[in-house]
């Protein structure tokens, strides 16, 4: 049964603090972490902005996108690693907050930065098997790295979500294929207010192995080629990991721009790569084929293989929000109002 | 938070996520919070319920800096008068922007944010604030 997207909508805050910024709080280099991240600033979440906050923001969006019915909404899936609550469901207050409540199930989901595609496969099997019409997917984060760390230069808030159906779809969902093992790469700890990495740890065995994994994995379920893809996704932590797992699987450069947006915002975690996904739908071509692959520490990934459709074209012309313009939108704030407003001063 | 106050949260949920207020169909009169008879029409209006756009403009506004608990690091922040298209005046604060970019009549759009929380512990609030319609 054919699965897609009849909708996305996403959201980025508008606050941005410079790579320069943080490095001189710390001493570090600027140019060296720049060119060593390749990520220019990242999005700062307002004072009452929460995962919650972005995850209504980006799922108005995509109803106002879909044109379809709220009520018809069957199931709200919301992945995150800063939900507001350990206890109280996110997707519970974006049901309420776009109206599709009462009757429809919603759950959320936690898996380090891919717990929003793998709400899209829930999604997908729910529709597929037509247990409900249309389901959203959401990844919306408000990551935050300890101060000092080498996250905090990219750690940033943003969320994308996705209307899963069956019918005028704006992109087909080809197939799906995702590959997990238990990595101890990141990880944060009940009631721990930051997490933690275990450094080098974090590239080869986990998240180069398993976007590896997946990517293979798809490719060789559908026999697609990887030459096929317009455009390709890997989940973007910062700039330099996506750059060079591209390298491995053959991918050339010209095809991440349009869907890396982590020099622009930084890490948006669980919203990473869904928002690399509307970023290529905002400008790609009817037809244009897209390879998309998330990550998740601890660890897995979810490799997507998907297909413009005209219908994308058709609803460009009413689209109010763009990645693009979320991007433009910006105010820049330096350290001290970051840590204000990030609630890094313990005093109040 | 005692769980009076929970429950007077809990019952205006709709109202705050989604502006839900009221109209009455004889007059054209739109309300928010909403009311459940129209004071000019008495016996003869008809009262319905009204999803307000979001969209208004600014009526007044203030600068807060001396905060109530809780809202220290937003401070300072701006609250406001802001006036639907529908007519009703909503008090609200209107965040991501200066003091300086309002005046009178400035356009606005709802968003939604945290409006409060019970300390650490507490029900988060979450509801319509504002911000500029560019
Ligand atoms: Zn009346």
């Amino acid at each position: 049964m054919k699965t897609g997207i009849v909708g996305y909508g996403t959201y980025i805050p508008k606050y941005r603090i410079k790579t320069e910024e943080i490095a001189s709080v710390w001493g570090k280099d600027a140019d060296r972490v720049k060119k060593g991240l390749m990520v220019k600033e990242k999005s700062v979440p307002a004072p009452d902005e929460d995962a919650i906050t972005i995850g209504v923001e980006a799922a108005r969006n995509a109803v106002v996108h879909s044109g379809i019915d709220v009520k018809k909404i069957g199931a709200i899936y919301m992945g995150s690693e800063s939900h507001p609550y350990a206890v109280k469901p996110s997707s519970a207050t974006v049901a309420e907050a776009i109206g599709t409540t009462p009757n429809l199930t919603a759950a959320d989901y936690e898996f380090a930065c891919k717990a929003g595609t793998a709400a899209i496969q829930t999604s997908m099997g729910l529709v597929s098997s037509k247990m409900v019409e249309y389901a959203m997917a959401i990844g919306a984060d408000t990551s935050q790295g300890q101060p000092g760390d080498a996250l905090e230069f990219t750690a940033a808030a943003g969320g994308a979500a996705f209307i899963i159906g069956r019918e005028d779809l704006v992109a087909e969902i080809n197939d799906t294929f995702s590959f997990t093992t238990d990595t101890p790469d990141f990880w944060r700890r009940e009631g721990q207010e930051f997490p933690r990495h275990g450094a080098r740890f974090t590239g080869t065995p986990a998240y180069f192995k398993h976007i590896t994994g997946a990517t293979r994995g798809l490719l060789e379920k559908t026999g697609e080629s990887i030459e096929e893809f317009d455009h390709v996704v890997f989940h973007q932590p910062n700039g330099k990991f996506p750059n060079a797992v591209a390298k491995i699987l053959g991918v050339p450069k010209e095809k991440l721009t349009a869907g890396l947006k982590v020099v622009d915002f930084g890490n948006t975690y669980s919203g990473a790569t869904p928002l690399g996904i509307a970023a290529v739908l905002d400008i790609c071509k009817a037809g244009d084929k897209i390879l998309a692959t998330s990550f998740g520490s601890g660890a897995g990934s979810d490799s997507f293989s998907i297909t413009a459709t005209d219908k994308l074209l058709e609803k460009r012309k009413t689209q109010k929000t763009t990645v693009q313009k979320y991007i433009d939108n910006k105010k820049y704030i330096n350290y001290a109002i970051y840590a204000k407003y990030r609630k890094k001063i313990k005093a109040i | 938070m005692a769980s009076n106050s929970i429950s007077l949260m809990w019952r205006g949920i709709q109202q705050r996520y989604n502006l839900i207020g009221t109209k009455c169909k004889t007059c054209g009169q739109a309300f928010f919070p909403p009311r459940k008879n129209c004071p000019k029409c008495r016996r003869k209006g008809q009262i319905e319920e009204l999803k307000f756009s979001g969209n208004g403009k600014v009526f007044s506004h203030s600068v807060v800096h001396a905060p109530p608990e809780g809202f220290e690091n937003q401070v300072p922040y701006i609250i406001s008068l802001v006036e639907l298209e529908e007519g009703p005046l909503v008090t609200a604060q209107i965040v991501d922007c200066e003091p300086s970019e309002i005046q009178i009549g400035t356009k606005v759009k709802k968003v939604f944010r945290r409006v409060s929380e019970g300390g650490k512990s507490g029900i988060i609030n979450y509801g319509y604030k504002f911000v500029l319609d560019r």
